[in-house]
């Protein structure tokens, strides 16, 4: 069974959201990085970029695929892991802590509320992810 | 190409099949009207002796660069074409309709788009080239749109000395995409530096400049660069490359990406092409270049081996998302600069620049010694250059073809405020003789 932390939300396109204070930090989930295979690019947005809920922030890039990766929430980016640049592969190795993507000031905080629960979370990936 | 016709009785049983009677059922619900009344005018058959003889005469109506001295330019020159060119690119492992990529199969081709890669890199003074890609007008279009992508910002600033065709393409590979084009102003044949300065601002994509430009004047680059760079946008150059033996490399004067018409390397005129889309980028752009990359690799034997890289880009992969629409490359033509500038070296091509200038520059001086013609531009020129005439420049391009002297490309067509100027080029193929017949000529046209 994959680590699904219980203080985490999710999205159904695997992302992770943690709250930290106002703002959100963003992540893949660790099912997520399993199904991708070594990930070898992270594509990120620009701190100060406009990000909206279910819509594309970047592109994470494996050695089997290219998926976009979905904000769970609208708002400004005011943090980018610029390590993931020449490190991609701690998405692999810590996807919920070093692996995180952007810190997100949300713009519509109920949008949060709308997000999986862990448990919601590991009922669709025990469905296959989908 | 064979052309294997169909007998009576293949098509008796073909109409069989589908229950018509003769060939004249099959079209009866054709309306009348959409019909032609008649048998096609097309004359007898022709014994193949008598084909030849009359495809030789028509082909002979045509006039090319090697019945004339061609001084034409504006974007294709006549360089020399070196003989190993032909011979080699017409074995049947590289004369092939379709590229074949694959690196099973394909060791030879993926390893001369390798080297040609290579040598347009170093060339340029970038640090990356991809495959080529259609011409140096796509090239244009394409790093447009790939600036768009980099900076997050919808306009292009483009010189006004960047190929009339070239920022036509780039309006219409923008058009539906939205992305803006602006236009700044070259008063004098070159850049106005403080217009250019006024355009770029926090909206600009990216500043487009040409040197040599249309007009063969070269532009400063370095200076562009500092204006494009203080706005937060990309240079990119526009740069002929078969020059870069002697101007020095867009890269090294702060190009973020080279684009440019390959043609001189060694590539026919052809009556336009195909040509060779020169495209190379900065390290930092690699990953939103348009068009096939080939890349070096190792096998599981510690072999080294060439193969398709960084595919992820590509509309196979990325479908609507992808970098560019362009998923191939014009290889023969990538082939035929590669063995170029092989065939060249670094001294040949240094030479090639040497003589064109040099040539260049001694028609000048003899065609602005004949009364009333001088050069409209007084910026520095390369290969080319604009020259005002006396008389309509379009009457004096066809009395000159008729004495075998193609006397260059009369710019009212491309630039209304330049209708008395005819554009010469010349390149290292010409001789003095030729060049010393073109001023006499002209001096008797446009007397």
């Amino acid at each position: 069974m994959a680590n699904v932390p219980a203080d985490l939300k999710y999205t159904q396109e695997h992302e992770w959201a943690k709250k930290e204070g106002e703002r959100i930090r963003v992540g893949i989930t660790a099912f997520a990085q399993d199904q991708l295979g070594d990930v070898v690019y992270v594509e990120l947005p620009k701190v100060g970029a406009l990000v909206s809920q279910r819509q594309p922030f970047g592109v994470v890039e494996s050695v089997k695929a290219v998926s976009d990766l979905f904000a769970p929430l609208s708002g400004e980016v005011v943090e980018v892991n610029g390590a993931l640049a020449k490190t991609p592969e701690t998405v692999n190795q810590d996807p919920y802590g070093q692996g995180w993507m952007i810190v997100v000031q949300p713009k519509n905080p109920g949008e949060w509320d709308q997000l999986l629960t862990s448990a919601q979370y590991e009922a669709l990936i025990a469905q296959g992810g989908h | 190409m064979r052309y294997l016709p169909n007998t009576e009785g293949d098509r008796r049983r073909m109409l069989d099949v589908i229950g018509a009677g003769s060939i004249e059922d099959l079209l009866a619900r054709v309306p009348a009207k959409a019909r032609l009344a008649r048998p096609l005018d097309v004359g007898p058959a022709l014994a193949e002796t008598d084909l030849v003889r009359h495809l030789r005469e028509l082909s002979a109506k045509n006039a090319d660069a090697d019945g004339y001295a061609c001084f034409l330019g504006g974007g294709a020159y006549d360089h020399y074409v070196p003989s190993p060119i032909n011979h080699l690119i017409s074995r049947g492992e590289f004369f092939t309709a379709y590229t074949p990529y694959q690196p099973e199969a394909s060791q030879g081709t993926l390893r001369s788009i390798y080297e040609y890669q290579t040598m347009i890199a170093e060339l340029t003074g970038m640090d990356v080239a991809n495959a080529s890609i259609y011409d140096g007008a796509s090239s244009l279009a394409e790093a447009a749109l790939m600036a768009r992508a980099v900076t997050g910002r919808g306009e292009i600033v483009l010189a006004a000395g960047v190929n009339p065709r070239y920022r036509q393409v780039a309006a219409t590979y923008g058009a539906g995409s939205g992305l803006r084009l602006r236009q700044a102003p070259a008063p004098n044949g070159v850049l106005d530096v403080e217009a250019a300065r006024t355009l770029c601002g926090d909206k600009t994509a990216a500043l487009v400049v040409q040197s040599p430009n249309f007009y063969g004047c070269v532009e400063d680059v370095a200076g562009a660069a500092e204006i494009a760079h203080a706005a937060g946008a990309l240079l990119i150059v526009v740069a002929d490359p078969v020059n870069l033996g002697v101007l020095e490399a867009p890269g090294r004067l702060g190009a973020d990406v080279v684009v440019g018409e390959g043609q001189g390397l060694g590539v026919p005129l052809s009556y336009g092409g195909p040509y060779l889309g020169v495209f190379a980028a900065k390290q930092e752009f690699v990953r939103r270049m348009p068009g096939r990359l080939v890349g070096a690799t190792v096998d599981r034997d510690g072999h080294r081996g060439f193969v398709l890289t960084l595919q992820t880009r590509e509309q196979h992969i990325r479908r609507d998302k992808a970098t560019s629409n362009i998923c191939t490359n014009v290889a023969l033509c990538a082939l035929m600069a590669t063995i170029y500038l092989a065939t060249l070296g670094k001294q040949g091509l240094v030479r090639v620049g040497e003589l064109s200038a040099a040539k260049a520059h001694y028609a000048a001086d003899r065609l602005t010694a004949i009364p009333g013609v001088s050069l409209r531009f007084e910026a520095p020129f390369f290969k080319e250059f604009a020259l005002r005439l006396p008389k309509p420049p379009e009457r004096a391009a066809a009395r000159l073809a008729r004495s075998k002297i193609l006397a260059g490309v009369p710019l009212k067509s491309f630039d209304r405020t330049l209708g008395d100027c005819l554009l010469v080029a010349v390149t290292e193929k010409r001789t003095k003789a030729e060049i010393d017949q073109l001023a006499e000529a002209l001096a008797v046209a446009v007397a």
